[in-house]
């Protein structure tokens, strides 16, 4: 017999050995480290997630633009899901058998990944819906109902101000730690802008379950569930009475509103047309695809997101640097021959008086006389080169708030652009242009873009002889900086004093007798001093676009408005009406008698027809 | 006289081994009943539970252990190769009639119940290794003897992996601390041993702790192996002060060495400069010392080296992905890391003295999957705590000593070699089992030996154990 003392020593060695190493990884599991005891409570307890009501928006006056409702899901758990009686469940919820099927097939699918949870399988049924399944639910075994808040909207205005609400998507939950998936967030306008705001706090009630979800009990009898928190209201300077108005005035026709208060950047009516109406906001999803088939793009809000020629409005523009700079005086004239020559470059022009000054200029809105402003404004002798005082125009012109974004509180806003020397060294060379060459500029034409609010920013820097508020949508928002929108006052690079020429001439524009050439009469307003100047934006797609901003009254404004009507034709016949018959309700409260054939002309005509041929 | 020889076989069977056996089986039901535990059904003979089928196996297993006594002790040895044969038969029979059952194919219909004859691979092989070694003319240091041992190992290991049944076949490689006991060099367990932790360790560790292991291992090795033991000490004592040294130095003159290397880059750069000046001296003063030091520091870095390469480079990351599956190191406590996170937390939270029977929440709640069967050491780790674990684990530290003193005093070769079989399958199931719920071990899906939930485990350790008591009880 071999005795290998030796190698059974080792043997034994190593047994004991190896049993000490688990021995020694037990003591510092059970005995040294303290982590896994916390992670065992957290494995047991369940958190059921208490959502809270979203906070109610409102208009300026105390009416509710946006409130909740309670609705209804249906959940599933496939794990816990036995044959039930398809026949009934359909009639229940008004479904196909083969919608059902088709339902059940995509739970199937996602079966091993839902394990012993429960997926929402029908989303907000209606309240009859969900008091009918409530009776029969013993017999539908693996079904339950979960309550959720949904929005619900008590007056139908323009969807894109509010914004809509969806579950949170995987990116913004990687963003958004604070958010898990299934929540609800709020996407563009004021839902977004103050999610934070709005969304309230969760609150939870803790539950003893096993790794099923299986709820065992609740917790020290729920002693530490939180209560969720509401979220806040917001209370905006939305007006919905003027919004209303606008909106219906603005039926039928393609393009933006935008009315502010010009003493403070408040902003009144925030129209884009056609709109997303208050109904898709809710089942956004549902919607989506007719929504975004949809020729017109309801989902884009033209007022902030699209950049538009100004046209002849932006001759105020010109003419006010131009007193600045010292290359005109009110009392300048300029010729016009049914435009502007010079060599074979025509600048066109309607008939009117001539020549004519500042003022009138103003009023008729005449080409020929801005062209020579920005002439003299460009090749001012003060300046080295032509770079030099294009650039120097551009800083005015900024000034406006063009070229910038003005800093609205909601999402999307663009900043249209401004063209420097350097944009036209680009395209011509270095020494390749001069002031000919840029001539359409001073007419809002060419290579400039602005935004309907930057133009409505226009109409109240008019208003106010010289600076402007950053326009906003919330009013009396408490203290809180992590929501507030800078709201500040802003100077123009033009002094007070120049303005008021302007001003007078887009009174006389409005007001002026008859046979004298003024552009917006259409606009005058019985016993409310209106100001305002048309535009009309060259559009090389179609039809012109219709363009008119005002204020009134002419001392001590109240209101700044901005129209622009896409493929509207002249500024005077669209979009002047449309202006001066929501001015005239905000200040008079009504339509004067006198002018109801114009209201009435304004809401049968039918410009959405030109956008789908 | 009849009734006198049945008593001294009674008298001679080791009462202390089937105490030890039955105190596991108890322990073992305890925790099954724990862990599927259900106040909805709380009677112990329910069959439609776990627990009350746990109690059939075991009954079961007993009625085994007495058959297995009945039968004469020499039928082992003299039908060895027979039962080995019919166990490798079974083993390929069931590739072909097998049902399959959680990705494995390895289980047969017996009626009503479901068997493994994978785990019962450990029964044959044991008596069939025992039978060819303790031939008279085996040597296992001859080429012929040790080929012929690692056939009768590696053929049911590979028919088992076919199987899909890794863990079991794993199992296998416990054989070797049998072929070691029986003349194989220590240097073949001890090198298999070095190479499994090196390939683990170069997946899951920095360079740089793999590094100072390996430095560790040669530095052991050539320890054992040279008779200067001072010089080695003085070696590596130097090494080490070097290493921590020359940066001290250098920051001391605000050198900045490491920015453009790594921890390991610099440990790799300093051994290969005093690698080649040791080499030297060694040659010079022919200290056999350095002589196999620096040999097998080489060979660890280059297999660690090879590893990391061909893990990191070469696999694609979903070929990375399944061996770490395999291997229980993912880090990902929602994905395939899970089982072993949840059983860390369960163990943990079992503090000293546990949560007391049944009231184990991580357990009865089911957070541990596979907890009655791979995993019920959770349920005794929570449960009873500290003490627990110690207990049981100190009633296997008796049983494999006991299973070796057994072995030892086995007349026959047969016995002992058979004896040796048993402790070293028990071991590694042990070990193996217990260390993957602790996060020390891959989970590789093998039982705990006497105490998971299932016949074919509880059966193939009792059918160990017996055999082995029934030759001891008729060795005198």
């Amino acid at each position: 017999m071999e005795q290998r003392v030796r190698q059974k020593n080792i043997i034994l060695a190593f047994f004991i050995a190896c049993l000490l190493l688990l021995i020694g990884r037990l003591v510092f599991l059970q005995l040294i480290n303290k982590e896994y005891k916390i992670t065992a409570s957290n494995n047991v307890l369940r958190y059921e997630i208490i959502y809270p009501s979203r906070g109610l928006i409102y208009d300026r006056n105390g009416h509710l633009l946006a409130e909740n409702r309670a609705a209804y899901d249906i959940l599933i758990t496939p794990r816990e899901l036995k044959s039930f009686d398809t026949t009934d469940f359909c009639s229940i919820f008004n479904l196909s058998k083969e919608r059902l099927q088709h339902l059940l097939a995509e739970v199937d699918k996602r079966r091993q990944l839902i394990g012993y949870q429960s997926v929402t399988f029908l989303r907000q049924v209606s309240n009859k819906q969900y008091a009918h399944f409530l009776e029969k639910s013993y017999k539908f075994p693996g079904f339950s109902v979960q309550t959720r808040s949904v929005r619900n909207y008590p007056s139908h205005i323009c969807g894109n101000l509010l914004g809509y609400i969806v579950e949170a998507d995987r990116a913004f939950l990687d963003e958004n730690p604070e958010y898990r998936a299934g929540d609800y967030i709020g996407k563009t306008g004021l839902e977004e802008s103050y999610e934070a705001w709005l969304k309230g706090e969760k609150g939870y009630s803790i539950f003893l379950r096993d790794v099923h979800n299986r709820i065992k009990s609740p917790y020290e009898e729920g002693s530490y569930d939180k209560a969720s928190v509401p979220g806040k209201d917001l209370v905006t300077t939305i007006d919905l009475s003027l919004q209303l108005f606008g909106e219906e005035l603005m039926k039928n026709k393609v393009g933006s509103v935008i009315a502010l208060d010009p003493t403070n950047g408040e902003i009144l009516t925030l129209i884009t047309s056609p709109g997303l109406p208050t109904q898709y906001l809710t089942h956004f999803g549902a919607y989506y695809s007719q929504i975004i088939s949809n020729p017109l793009k309801p989902l884009f809000n033209r007022s902030l997101m699209s950049a538009y020629p100004p046209g002849s409005v932006f001759k105020l523009v010109n003419g006010l640097i131009a007193l600045q700079e010292g290359v005109i005086v009110p009392e300048t004239r300029f010729s016009c021959y049914m435009g502007y020559h010079v060599g074979s470059l025509t600048v066109g022009c309607h008939a009117h008086p001539s020549p004519a000054n500042l003022e009138q200029s103003v009023m008729m809105s005449c080409n020929a006389y801005y062209c020579n402003v920005l002439r003299n404004i460009l090749d001012n002798p003060v300046y080295e080169n032509i770079a030099q005082s294009m650039d120097k125009w551009q800083d005015y012109v900024k000034s406006f708030g063009f070229g910038t974004r003005l800093g609205i509180d909601i999402p999307g806003e663009l900043t249209g652009s401004i063209p420097g020397s350097d944009l036209y060294n680009k395209l011509y060379g270095k020494r390749g242009w001069r002031s000919l060459t840029v001539i359409s500029l001073s007419i809002g034409q060419g290579e400039i873009g602005t935004t309907p609010l930057q133009l409505a920013n226009l109409a109240a820097i008019m208003a106010n002889r010289g600076h402007y508020y950053t326009p906003h949508l919330i009013k009396n928002l408490p203290e809180n900086a992590l929501f507030k929108p800078r709201i500040q006052q802003h100077q123009t690079l033009v002094d007070p004093e120049h303005f008021a020429p302007m001003v007078e001439g887009m009174y006389q524009a409005v007001n002026a007798p008859a046979g004298s050439g003024a552009t917006a009469r259409l606009a005058a307003i019985p016993g409310v001093e209106l100001c305002g100047k048309t535009g009309t934006a060259q559009n090389p797609h179609g039809e012109d676009h219709s363009v008119f901003i005002c204020f009134a009254p002419k001392e001590d404004p109240k209101i700044a408005v901005a129209v622009y009507i896409e493929k509207g034709g002249f500024g005077a016949s669209q979009a002047a009406p449309v202006a001066s018959l929501l001015v005239e309700k905000y200040l008079t409260g009504e339509v004067h008698p006198s002018r109801t054939w114009l209201y009435e002309r304004t809401l049968e005509q039918d410009l959405v027809s030109r956008h789908l041929e | 006289m009849r009734r006198g020889r049945e008593y001294t076989f009674v008298k001679n069977l080791d009462w202390w081994t089937i105490a030890a056996y039955l105190v596991l089986v108890f322990v073992g039901w305890l925790s099954v009943f724990s862990a599927v535990y259900d106040p909805e059904h709380s009677r112990i003979f329910d069959t439609t539970q776990r627990y009350g089928m746990q109690l059939i196996w075991i009954l079961g297993s007993w009625l085994l252990a007495f058959i297995v006594l009945l039968i004469p002790a020499r039928t082992y040895l003299l039908y060895s190769n027979l039962i080995y044969f019919l166990g490798i038969l079974l083993l390929i029979s069931v590739l072909f009639l097998g049902v399959e059952r959680s990705g494995s194919r390895s289980w047969i219909m017996l009626g009503p119940v479901q068997f493994q004859p994978a785990e019962m691979a450990k029964v044959f092989v044991s008596v069939g290794l025992a039978g060819v070694m303790s031939r008279p003319h085996f040597h296992i240091q001859s080429s012929r003897g040790l080929l012929q041992a690692a056939f009768l190992i590696l053929l049911p290991a590979v028919l088992i992996v076919l199987e899909k049944e890794a863990g079991l076949a794993i199992v296998m490689s416990a054989f070797i601390i049998v072929l070691y006991r029986e003349g194989l060099s220590g240097w073949v367990p001890f090198m298999g041993i070095v190479a499994v932790v090196l390939f683990l360790l170069s997946i899951l560790w920095e360079p740089i702790h793999t590094l100072w292991l390996c430095l560790g291992i040669s530095f052991f090795i050539g320890f054992l192996e040279s008779r200067e033991k001072r010089s080695a000490l003085i070696i590596l004592a130097s090494f080490a002060g070097v290493y921590f040294l020359i940066p001290l130095l250098l920051r001391f003159f605000s050198v900045d060495l490491f920015s453009h290397m790594a921890r390991y880059q610099w440990f790799l750069a300093l051994t290969a400069v005093l690698s080649v000046i040791l080499l030297i001296i060694a040659f010079r003063k022919k200290l056999t010392f350095l002589k196999i030091l620096i040999p097998v520091f080489i060979a660890c870095v280059l297999f660690v080296f090879s590893v990391d390469y061909l893990f990191n480079k070469v696999l694609k990351p979903h070929q990375q992905a399944r061996i770490e599956t395999l291997l229980g190191i993912d880090d990902d406590i929602y994905g395939s890391g899970y089982n072993v996170y949840q059983s860390k937390v369960a163990i943990g939270s079992g503090g000293f003295s546990g949560k007391g029977f049944l009231q184990g929440t991580q357990t009865k709640y089911n957070f541990v999957p596979e907890q009655s069967t791979d995993f019920i050491f959770c349920s005794i780790g929570e449960e009873w705590g500290f003490l627990g674990t110690l207990f049981v684990l100190s009633l296997y530290a008796f049983l494999l000593i006991r299973i070796v003193q057994i072995s030892e005093r086995q007349r026959h070769p047969f016995g002992r070699i058979y004896g040796y079989g048993v402790a070293a399958c028990i071991f590694f199931h042990i070990f193996i089992n217990i260390g993957m719920t602790i996060g020390i071990a891959p989970v590789i899906g093998i039982t705990l030996p006497f105490i998971s939930y299932g016949g074919s485990s509880l059966w193939t350790f009792t059918l160990l154990l017996f055999i082995l008591l029934k030759l001891d009880a008729t060795n005198h």
